[in-house]
């Protein structure tokens, strides 16, 4: 067995704070504290408010996916783990430096950029990036010039991931199940002068190879006051292929083929007589332009490839057909996919993952660095699927403590020299229960206005708030 | 009040869950608890479980059942079938904890904590 040395204290920084890598980092270096020696954790995160994609990403309409928060708390105030939010990792502070710091620093800062379409056109108004639709109205604070015009009957969507699916449920929702959410209050307002009435949801490839999974798809399904509107064509030859397909996939595909082809019960078709919006579908499209309305240079509409499949199943791949078609539309999200960006010159970076390269979370070629969340997997998968590839790398971690291969004997000063060489820079960094402050208020907020909480939406108004 | 008392402690199940180690641990929880309850009344230490509190949006309850227990467990709606769907090591006897009550006719069964595959996954992966 190991031996236990006194006073020994091992200092990790966790850069960057996510809520998925702080849950498991807390489970396995509390347990190895037992076992061996007392580990001390600190989390930097760019905002001053915690939980990442938690906060900023998940739909203000799933409360209940916002529930991690609360194990996340738990980590957070154990009393050998400190959270500094405002600390811009990479700017205000190297990894390098970091990495001087601690015995081993864990990156796990997510996927802040988004692929872009690549099309003509992608500059005009009305097309936004999905990350940047989702930020304006989940409060972050960099999305909110955004104030995107909704003063079109059609949306496009091109992906067909959960965060589309989370996209057009807001612009379809009604509004009295929205003004009962986090969403923010301009978002809110927007939403209520909005004229989109019909949001179509469009994929490369067919069905059978759709990205979002059942529960968000179930969802748009029974969504109050609004149909579907399917093409009966892009499921030719989908029901013979369900049989074969694994569970997941088969229940999500055989969901959809009930909502496009099923002839529906007397309820449901009264449902969608009177549903005053609709949603759909559209398969086997890829855009190559989106198209100018030329009295104003806004967007009037979108050329669309059609495609056909070559092979089957998930590893099926778009091919071009040479036919086009053009759809009408005012607004155009691009829903595909978020991106990792590189953080440091010091960090390797593999620039056609966009990822960090890495083995079980131990980044190649760099002791005592590691990598987490999507920035280690790349940007797929629910907040279990990430906490399972966090755990992965919270194992990894502490296997190297266990085994010596992370040298842990030096003393390292942790904190206190990274908070002087903050102070020295001008950066003041915002504490946990700084942060609680800011909850509070916004808790505070949301109350008078009948919500679980009113964001704060500026930077500025949250450091304010943080040291009232 | 020696009778209650009685009553009251017989009327726990005792139930058995065998952890990602391997290891069976032992616990007593009344009619009515969801399996996440017992997990969190005893302070069980099953890394991840229950992210989402028991409101069937994380998957991390996954559980798996022996097959005459699962049939014990009764049906299944469309929402946990879809979470479901999402948990690692998906098998055809798996349910999620926080979605199954304890009941006199569980007294004895045992439910088995899943891997996590990633582990598995990746360094094939890597190696290859
Ligand atoms: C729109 C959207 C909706 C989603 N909805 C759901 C859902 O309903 N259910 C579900 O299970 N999953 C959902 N997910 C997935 C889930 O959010 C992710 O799996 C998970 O949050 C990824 O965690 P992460 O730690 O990798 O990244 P993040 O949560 O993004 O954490 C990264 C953190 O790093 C910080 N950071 C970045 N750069 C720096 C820097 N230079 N210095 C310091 N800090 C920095 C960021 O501010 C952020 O707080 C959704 C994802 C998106 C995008
Ligand atoms: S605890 Fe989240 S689904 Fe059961």
């Amino acid at each position: 067995t190991e031996q236990v040395v006194d006073d020994m204290l091992i200092i990790l920084s966790v850069t960057v704070f996510s809520v998925t890598f702080s849950i498991a980092i807390a489970a396995l270096i509390w347990k190895y504290r037992q076992a061996h020696q007392d580990v001390e954790v600190d989390l930097y995160e760019r905002l001053p408010v915690p939980y990442g994609l938690v906060r900023f990403g998940v739909a203000p309409d799933h409360p209940e996916v916002k529930n991690v928060i609360n194990t996340f708390t738990q980590t957070a105030k154990h009393s050998r783990c400190s959270f500094y939010g405002n600390v811009n990792v990479g700017k205000d502070i190297s990894v390098e430096e970091l990495r001087q710091a601690y015995h081993a620093v864990v990156l796990s800062y997510g996927a802040d950029g988004n692929r872009s379409m690549g099309v003509p056109g992608e500059d005009l108004a009305g097309v936004y990036s999905a990350k940047d639709f989702v930020g304006w109205y989940n409060g972050l604070p960099c999305c909110q010039g955004l104030s995107p015009d909704l003063s079109c009957e059609t949306a496009v969507i091109l992906g067909q991931g959960n965060v589309a699916l989370d996209i057009a449920r807001i612009l379809l929702s009604p509004l009295d199940i929205l003004k009962k959410t986090d969403i923010t209050q301009p978002a809110l307002e927007a939403l209520m002068k909005s004229q989109v009435r019909r949001v179509l949801i469009i994929g490369r490839r067919g069905p059978i190879q759709v990205a979002c999974t059942i529960k968000e798809l179930r969802e748009m399904v029974n969504l109050p006051d609004t149909k579907p509107e399917m093409v009966e064509a892009d499921f030719e030859g989908v029901a013979d292929s369900i049989k074969d397909l694994p569970r997941p996939r088969k229940r999500l595909t055989e969901l959809m083929v009930k909502t496009a082809l099923e002839i529906p019960g007397e309820k449901e078709r009264e449902r969608r007589n009177k549903a005053s919006r609709v949603w759909g579908l559209r398969f086997f499209r890829s855009p190559i332009e989106v198209l100018a309305d030329p009295n104003n240079n806004r967007t009037a509409g979108i050329r669309l490839a059609v495609n056909s499949l070559e092979g089957s199943g998930e590893g099926a791949r778009a091919v071009l057909t040479g036919e086009v078609e053009d759809v009408r539309c005012g607004l155009v999200i691009s829903s595909i996919g978020y991106k990792s960006l590189p953080i440091d010159p010091s960090v390797p970076f593999d620039p056609q993952k966009a990822i960090v390269p890495n083995t079980m979370g131990r980044v190649h070629q760099t002791a005592g660095l590691y990598c987490s969340g999507w920035l280690k997997t790349g940007p797929t998968g629910v907040i279990a699927t990430t906490m399972n590839n966090s755990f992965d790398t919270a194992r990894s971690l502490v296997e190297d403590m266990v085994s010596g291969s992370l040298d842990v004997s030096p003393a390292k000063p942790g904190s206190q020299i990274i908070t002087a060489l903050l102070e020295k820079r001008g950066v003041k960094p915002v504490t946990f229960s700084d942060w609680e402050k800011i909850d509070s208020v916004e808790i505070r907020r949301g109350e008078s206005n009948g919500k679980p909480r009113e964001k704060i939406l500026t930077v500025q108004e949250m450091l304010q708030v943080a040291r009232a | 009040f020696t009778v209650g008392t009685q009553a009251l402690r017989s009327d726990k199940v005792t139930f058995h869950f065998i952890n990602r180690d391997g290891e069976k641990i032992t616990v007593k929880g009344s009619p009515g608890d969801t399996l996440l309850d017992i997990v969190i009344n005893e302070d069980l230490d099953f890394d991840g479980f229950g992210a989402c509190e028991g409101t069937l949006a994380c998957s991390t309850c996954h559980l798996i059942f022996d097959e005459e227990v699962y049939k014990k467990l009764g049906r299944v709606t469309d929402e946990e079938m879809d979470m479901l769907d999402l948990a690692y090591g998906l098998t055809e006897t798996s349910r999620l904890g926080c979605q199954i009550c304890l009941t006199k006719s569980l007294e004895g069964m045992v439910a088995r904590v899943p891997d996590s595959v990633t582990d598995i996954r990746q360094s094939k992966d890597e190696s290859a």
